[in-house]
């Protein structure tokens, strides 16, 4: 009897070692496989000279070039708000807070790891009204407001992973600043802080990865089908997940659906690599934490 | 002197930016709950528990949409717990160390897969052939969402369990085995017992990024407002309604509406909160 039960859980366990990497793996050659043909300096940059788009001379219409600076722009906007925001967070998490606060800044920070990134969108979206309504005419949803909405989607993850790094760091560590005579803050910088900046990277890298794969907070705050490269922060900006979502909804032909396959692999190699040098930082952690 | 002042200014500095920090998520509340305290106080609750969403004859009801959105989120937590949780013991139990580490690394890698990705994937790839294999439909059903979906949310679940499975100390499981325990009394006497708390908040946590997603839903449910009568029907999730609202007219009663739907999102998703920390309080 208990051999039978063995066998039926040992035959399901195998079961969904297989169908899981199978499934992953299926929906991701496919789109590679779909897509690979679309792949040239034409679907980026369309008929224009790749020089001139670059040099941000002439406008490009046919490529996706105008998405991938949009979803650059954005990233490097919300993380230069979320980094400050989290890491400073973090620190107190980690460093200062005492016990009644800090259970209540936990939950407040795994509450707001756990709002919808909709939900985080449509706030954004309350803000651009309200700004519009009670502060300026000229403010409408735009690039600077989705950056403000990602950085807040990704800040509760760069707290987490830099509050975790921080207590990574072994106690004799902590102490060793403090016998020579160091204050907290300078202990905190020059001995705590650097033994886990590694995983702290690690963190806000895997946040920016998360800011650029994300859709739905853009949708509503700011992205469009067709807007160029924006001139300034408050004005409609591109986006390659949305461009991605955009094509497999409003494709008129084959060549247009082609380059949404070839955007996919596209912002599927950016969150790729973002995942390699992630997975590498925490593989140092790892590695220093336990020396080997 | 001057070190103290900086010191102090250092400190400050740390405290604002978590004040900062800790208050947005009360920002987030207090926003949804200004939008639509309106509406909640002056229409009847079986207004929005109304079948039908029909502007043209002021009918709001988001109902259809909160089924909607327990059906796909429930199916996919569902598939996405039997399939994380298995995964996550095979890794820990079954296989050797190569197969084990390729799939905690799989595991990872999924975490990083854009949403948008997968659903344009299997948007032309999984619907097709749900359309092909059931006949008649467009193939855009709650079946195709919930399955992309259960993929979306495994990896939470999976890293979540593997973790706690990993926490079990060995010597524990050592003494059980040298009295002459077999593998399944041990993952049933030992680990089950000693994790469960583990696996249960990560399938909550796989339930509130179920709930949460809007990509997937967006993309391959279909996105009629009815309420869905079996998997193959088209569905529309709270989630995809807020995405597909694009009033012009900021004034306008669809677009108030979703501010009810944003703020049954961030309840429910303070519920899970709330219930994962009561759980961690019960002793097992």
């Amino acid at each position: 009897m208990n051999r039978l039960i063995l066998r039926i859980l040992r035959i399901f366990l195998w079961f969904s070692a297989i169908t899981v990497p199978v499934a992953v793996m299926v929906l991701v050659i496919f789109i590679v496989f779909k897509g690979l043909p679309a792949i040239s300096l034409r679907l980026i940059f369309g008929d224009t000279n790749p020089l001139d788009a670059l040099m941000l001379k002439q406008q490009v219409f046919e490529g996706i070039f105008p998405a991938m600076v949009g979803t650059f722009l954005v990233v490097i906007l919300s993380v230069t708000w979320a980094i400050p925001l989290g890491i400073l967070s973090g620190i107190y998490l980690a460093e200062f807070s005492g016990s009644h606060l800090k259970k209540f800044l936990d939950f407040s920070f795994d509450l707001l790891a756990s709002v919808p990134s909709i939900v985080i969108g449509l706030f954004g979206l309350t803000v651009a009204i309200f700004l519009h309504k009670y502060l300026s005419r000229q403010i409408y949803p735009c690039l600077l407001i989705s950056s403000i909405s990602l950085a807040v989607l990704i800040v509760p993850y760069i707290v987490r992973t830099t509050q975790l790094s921080l207590d990574g760091v072994s106690y004799s560590t902590k102490l060793a600043g403090y016998s020579l005579g160091a204050s907290k803050i300078q202990n905190l910088f020059r001995v705590v802080l650097p033994s886990a900046i590694h995983g702290i990277l690690g963190g806000v890298i895997l946040a920016v990865g998360r800011a650029a794969e994300d859709t739905a907070v853009i949708m509503l705050t700011g992205v469009v089908a067709t807007a160029g490269i924006p001139g300034s922060v408050f004005e409609k900006f591109e986006a390659l997940p949305f461009y991605i979502y955009y094509i497999s909804s409003q494709y008129s032909d084959k060549s247009e659906l082609l380059d949404g396959f070839g955007a996919a692999i596209i912002l599927l190699i950016i969150c790729g690599l973002l995942f390699c040098v992630a997975h590498l930082l925490k593989n140092v952690v790892v590695k220093k934490v336990y020396g080997f | 002197m001057k070190g103290k002042l900086a010191e102090k200014a250092t400190k400050a500095a740390i405290a604002v930016a978590t004040a900062m920090a800790a208050s947005i998520v009360m920002f987030i509340f207090f926003f949804l709950f200004c939008f639509s305290a309106p509406l909640i106080s002056s229409w009847h609750l079986g207004q929005f528990l109304a079948k039908s969403w029909n502007p043209d004859a002021r009918i709001f009801g988001i109902y259809p949409m909160i089924v909607g959105t327990f059906y796909i989120a429930g199916l996919a937590t569902i598939i996405g717990a039997i399939l994380g949780v298995s995964l996550a013991m095979f890794i820990e139990f079954v296989s050797g160390s190569m197969l084990a580490r390729f799939l905690a690394w799989l595991v990872e890698f999924m975490a990083g897969i854009p949403t948008v990705v997968y659903g344009f994937s299997a948007l032309f790839l999984l619907v097709p052939l749900i359309r092909e294999s059931f006949g008649d439909g467009s193939g855009l059903c709650i079946l195709a969402a919930s399955m992309v979906l259960a993929l979306v949310i495994l990896p939470t679940v999976t890293m979540i369990t593997l973790d706690r499975l990993k926490a079990v100390p060995g010597n524990l499981v050592m003494a059980v085995k040298s009295l002459g325990a077999s593998s399944l009394e041990v993952l049933f006497y030992v680990h089950l017992p000693y994790a469960w708390k583990g696996i249960v908040s990560a399938v909550i946590l796989g339930a509130g990024r179920a709930v949460g997603d809007t990509m997937i839903a967006l993309m391959l449910a279909g996105n009629a407002v009815q309420v869905p009568s079996s998997i193959l029907d088209s569905a529309r999730t709270l989630t995809s309604h807020i995405a597909l609202v694009t009033a012009a007219d900021y004034e306008s009663m669809s677009f108030k509406v979703i501010f009810v739907c944003g703020l049954l999102l961030f309840v429910f998703s303070a519920w899970n909160i709330l219930f994962l920390k009561i759980l961690g309080k019960i002793k097992r």
